[in-house]
């Protein structure tokens, strides 16, 4: 029973549940196909979700709204660096990670320069990264090194490459929220800002920090993403606004910050994905599945909320 | 003269407006008349009034994720329903009001964070436009269209109608026992519930003027555009909290301004018009809006800072 307490274990044994539910419908047929595609999709949403994760720790009004625009001019401008050229793929790599860690720079200098709510000082700084990688982009779609599309798109022992990365991603993001110093100094921070401050603890280092995290991993995600789908798209970050926060959320972290857990990202990433390919296996549209999308979300933050109000609320 | 900070606070989206009004008309002399500014503010009301709806949530320090998806399912509506069976378009517009008003009734009572539940209900919401209008279509109604093309003597409609919209909207928030019951909520709700007034209804009232400006911000923008589309609005969520903001509003302590809020949505709707004058590619026209924002909260700042010395001094 104590499983059954932990915070994550709501969006796992939700995950699993739609899994069946979906599996039962083609009797078994698609089992493997479908958990394969399943933890594909779901490494992108973890990696992004990690990040915001770290973010939203940190306290109300703690949310990285320029993750999409980040993943689109990450992938963007890798892409176009690479052209191509298989012994460039690792210095693409550096250039998509640098153009992370810049946007998180960027963002925390911001916060700090204006004094303004992390949401606006993000939502700003989004629109000047969205329209330079539309800029850069000019609609022409380069495709990206042989060795990483097969990288993105291969698996090893039947686990998908990105499930990997995402996987050796979680690990290192657990022991560092779990057992390093600075996870428990950004969760400290997220529980009384003040005490933190008079307990000696380098707010503005850790908090720059955790923002450059962030971004850094939407650059990762954006120059994976765009490698898997062969090349990079202006609306590919589209979606990842609202997923990097709902993984977060329905994975049992408190919105509020200062209580954060890394299994449930993907017990949440998982679920969401499966929801959409449970309704599509039962044959429902496109308007009906994001409704029933948007009430199974709101379900889960209800039931949340009726499990454990003190911990949970606010 | 001494400046009050909330008199600077009201005074910087005007300076704003105004630097760029009169940036473009130096750049294109002709665009100084009636048919000029009616085009130069031609997207401003639905903007503006998407702006206000937000603002009313952000009135009792929530915010809303689901702005953009609710005005676009509004205007689907508005093209359908509303104008093939009046009634029954009424009828559903009224009640996603009602369900703005649940909604804030439900995040009130079970303490939910409004992030995410306005971020699962724009799933719903944009679900339920793409049921209405899988491709896009529809038409307006015919006095509606007549209404937004109406040519009213002096000043162009666009400008006629922000004007009459802030100047309601700002009786509703700064001048009714309504809205000072909503800026209560959001300054210090446990005194609002200790003086005996209803937390509950206060927000279950802020909740449904939002829906019911998205409503009117979704009709505005089908009488101007004639025909609606789903995703004819999803960037109206970030645009309108931008506009709250560069108005003058806080995200915290029921600190909000009507008539800041219908300027700054002004603002960020001139922004765009402006890139052309400039002939600077369409690319950099949410740029623009980025940067706007950014110089906005920087004067802000700014004038903030010069009074505080100036009152130090005195």
């Amino acid at each position: 029973m104590t499983l059954l307490r932990k915070p994550w274990a709501w969006a796992w044994i939700a995950a699993v549940a739609v899994y069946a539910v979906t599996i039962a419908a083609t009797a078994g047929a698609s089992a493997a196909g479908l958990a394969q595609a399943a933890f594909t999709f779901a490494a992108f949403s973890v990696i992004v979700g990690l990040g915001q994760m770290f973010v939203i720790t940190l306290g109300p009004g703690n949310v990285d709204l320029s993750i999409p625009a980040t993943m689109t001019l990450a992938g963007t401008v890798a892409l176009k660096f690479m052209d191509g050229a298989d012994d460039r793929a690792v210095a693409g790599l550096a250039v998509a990670l640098g153009i992370g860690a810049g946007v998180g720079l960027l963002n925390y200098a911001l916060i700090k320069a204006l004094r303004i709510p992390p949401i606006i000082a993000t939502l700003a700084l989004s629109f000047i990264v969205q329209s330079t990688a539309i800029w850069t982009n000019r609609g022409i779609r380069i495709k990206p090194p042989e060795s990483l599309a097969a990288f993105s798109t291969g698996n090893l022992w039947g686990i998908p490459n990105l499930a990997i990365v995402a996987g050796l991603l979680t690990l290192a993001a657990w022991v560092l929220l779990e057992r390093s110093a600075w996870g428990r100094r950004v969760t400290a921070i997220g529980q009384s800002p003040a005490a933190a401050r008079r307990a000696g603890i380098a707010v503005d280092g850790v908090r720059l920090s955790t923002y450059v995290l962030c971004a850094t991993l939407a650059g990762l995600c954006g120059f994976l993403l765009s490698c898997f789908s062969g090349g990079a798209a202006l609306n590919m970050g589209a979606e990842y606004l609202l997923i990097s926060i709902a993984v977060v959320v329905i994975g049992g972290s408190s919105v509020a910050g200062g209580n954060s857990n890394v299994p449930g990202i993907w017990g949440a990433a998982l679920f969401l994905f499966l929801v959409v390919s449970m309704l599509n296996t039962y044959g429902f549209g496109a308007g009906p599945r994001m409704i029933l999308t948007g009430i199974i979300i709101i379900a889960v933050i209800l039931a949340a909320s009726l499990r454990g109000r003190g911990a949970e609320g606010g | 003269m001494r400046l009050s900070p909330d008199l600077i606070r009201l005074a910087v989206p005007f300076l704003a407006l105004a630097a760029l009004l009169a940036g473009v008309f130096w750049l294109q002399p002709r665009a100084m008349s009636y048919t000029g500014l009616n085009l130069l503010f031609n997207l401003a009301v639905p903007i503006a009034l998407a702006t206000l709806a937000q603002m009313f949530i952000i009135a009792v320090n929530d915010l809303d994720l689901s702005m953009g998806a609710f005005v676009s399912f509004a205007a689907c509506v508005t093209a359908t329903f509303l104008h093939d069976t009046p009634v029954l378009g009424a009828l559903i517009l009224a009640a996603s009001v009602a369900a703005y008003a649940a909604l804030g009734v439900v995040i009130h009572l079970r303490g939910l964070p409004a992030i995410v539940v306005t971020l699962g209900m724009s799933f719903v919401w944009l679900g339920l436009a793409v049921m209405i209008l899988p491709a896009p279509g529809g038409a307006a109604p015919a006095w509606l269209r007549a209404l937004m093309t109406v040519r009213p003597p002096l000043l162009p409609m666009a400008l006629a109608a922000s004007i009459l919209i802030a100047l309601v909207a700002h009786l509703i928030i700064a001048r009714s026992a309504l809205g000072v019951l909503i800026r209560g909520v959001g300054g210090n709700e446990r005194s609002v519930a200790r003086a005996g007034w209803s937390v509950l209804r206060a927000k279950a009232a802020a909740y449904a003027l939002a829906g019911l400006f998205g409503v009117l911000a979704g009709m505005a923008l089908v009488g101007l555009t004639t025909s609606a589309d789903a995703n004819i609005a999803l960037r109206y969520t970030l645009l309108s909290i931008a506009g709250v903001i560069l108005g003058g509003g806080e995200f915290v302590g029921g600190r909000v301004s009507a008539v800041g809020a219908v300027v700054g949505a002004l603002t960020l709707a001139l922004a765009g018009s402006f890139l052309s004058f400039l002939r600077l590619s369409p690319d950099w026209q949410i740029g623009a809006q980025g940067a706007i924002l950014i110089l906005v909260l920087a004067l802000r700042l700014g004038l903030d800072a010069l009074e505080r010395r100036r009152r130090g001094r005195a």
